[in-house]
């Protein structure tokens, strides 16, 4: 079964109700023992990344999932979720779980026009191809919310990318683990079927 | 580059659809869970509901309603009508709700939005603003006034001094709706959009008046605004939610056009 990591971080219900609709069962849960019999995690989020670390940390979460990834499970993270996997983010000056090596910057505009959150439909730019990008055609638009963004270290870890005002990674991955700064949960057909992607992944890529 | 939204206002009274001219008479026009759907699967770009029922004992029947949709609708979901507390907030989220607009009790009570952004983030809350032209006076320089509880009271409090307050209180977005225009199919009120969304580093949803697609192009152009809002347009059939992106899609408008 899969798992749905929960960490006080938002809206969990809108995942488990996306993965349900493609035929997944997933229970949320904030269990370490549970994620560590888990054989597929989504680990979603919203919210800010200094208490996110904080509260995975509290219950022994964070080390649960690091070890989970090592053994191989499937796992997606969404949104903060994805953001904490990278080494560093400056929201809050924090440190965070280190799985892709890189950080996560602000967005920093000059032009008052460029509205931060970057909030609304914008497209994901396949870049390099990846078992859950599979469906996805140029001109696919997906559903965007933070003020944050990845930027991973090393190029061979982007496989998609999204442009406001800067060209960000919104999609992200090594090995068994994969990212994306959008909300597939929010996103429509296409969104669901990144998710039925996941649910059929063996975590190679 | 960021997409201009379309976002359909579906008005709920006990659980029914009801569409309002003005403000004052309200009919009922459907099941609010099939239509969410039928948008939804036309490219709708997000949903917004209106809880207008009367009484408060009533509040589960909406609860119910936002539940059913977002077991079948995958775009962001905004419901607001009578949220007073960061409970009713929180309530509505568990239900299945993205976004909370907060409208009149916002205006009674500032600090709503604060709590609300601190409970649920600031890119959850809305602020909805029922907004009327009014002769430019010391108290309402910009000639726009605050009106509350359905458009009936004006609160005699500027629109624009309003628009910035809620947004250093923390709200992540706006909705500018012009109530003399609203459901009089005539056009967004665009002096007033541009207006706000100059002012302020929030996107801003026009609200009130659309009937025709020029109107959409002319919200999202000259008015500045992230995103439109419809009702009345699309509810009683005269245009698809589809035929709209297009029409604006086609005048380079930037829309999502997959779905």
């Amino acid at each position: 079964m899969a798992v749905i990591i929960d960490y006080d971080a938002g809206n969990l219900r809108s995942v488990q109700r996306a993965c349900h609709e493609v035929g997944v069962d997933a229970e949320i849960s904030a269990d370490p023992e549970r994620l560590r019999r888990a054989d597929r995690i989504i680990f979603p989020g919203v919210g800010a990344a200094g208490s996110a670390m904080r509260s995975l940390r509290a219950n022994g979460m964070d080390e649960a999932l690091r070890e989970a990834i090592r053994r191989g499970v499937p796992v997606f993270g969404i949104c903060l979720g994805m953001q904490i996997s990278l080494d560093h983010s400056e929201e809050n000056d924090t440190d965070t779980l280190g799985v892709i090596a890189g950080e996560v910057r602000r967005f920093s505009f000059t032009r008052p026009e460029l509205k931060i959150p970057h909030m609304g439909w914008n497209e994901v730019r396949v870049i390099k191809p990846h078992p859950l990008l599979q469906d996805v055609r140029p001109g696919d638009e997906f559903y965007f919310v933070h003020s944050y963004y990845p930027q991973p270290a090393r190029p061979e870890d982007v496989f998609a990318v999204t442009d406001y005002e800067v060209e960000f990674a919104c999609a992200l991955g090594r090995d068994n683990y994969f990212g994306m700064q959008c909300h597939p949960e929010k996103s429509g057909r296409i969104g669901l079927k990144v998710l039925q992607r996941f649910a059929a992944w063996d975590g190679s890529c | 580059m960021l997409s201009k939204r379309i976002i359909a206002c579906l008005d709920v009274r006990d659980g029914k659809l009801a569409k309002s001219v003005r403000f004052v008479d309200t009919r009922d026009i459907g099941d609010p869970v099939q239509k969410a759907r039928e948008y939804y699967e036309d490219g709708l770009d997000e949903l917004v509901f209106y809880d207008i029922t009367a009484s408060s004992d009533k509040r589960r029947i909406m609860l119910d309603v936002v539940e059913a949709v977002a077991e079948q609708v995958f775009i962001p979901l905004s419901v607001g009508g009578g949220v007073r507390t960061v409970a009713d907030a929180t309530d509505l989220r568990l239900a299945g709700a993205e976004k909370i607009n907060v409208n009149s009790a916002a205006v009674q009570r500032p600090a709503l939005i604060a709590e609300c952004a601190d409970a649920i983030g600031n890119q959850n809350v809305v602020l909805s603003m029922d907004i009327k032209a009014v002769p430019v006076s010391t108290l309402c320089p910009s000639g726009y006034e605050i009106v509350i509880n359905g458009g009936r009271t004006p609160v005699g409090r500027d629109a624009l001094a309003w628009a910035l307050e809620g947004e250093r209180l923390g709200a992540g977005e706006l909705v500018v709706n012009a109530i003399d225009a609203d459901g009089t199919r005539e056009g967004y009120e665009l002096k007033l959009t541009a207006m706000l969304a100059e002012a302020v580093r929030i996107p801003v949803i026009a609200s009130g008046g659309a009937g025709k697609p020029e109107h959409l192009y002319d919200a999202l152009t000259r008015g500045k605004a992230d995103a439109a809002l419809v009702a009345s347009m699309v509810h009683f059939g005269d245009y698809r939610v589809s035929e709209l992106k297009q029409y604006l899609h086609d005048r380079n408008v930037k829309m999502r056009m997959s779905w």
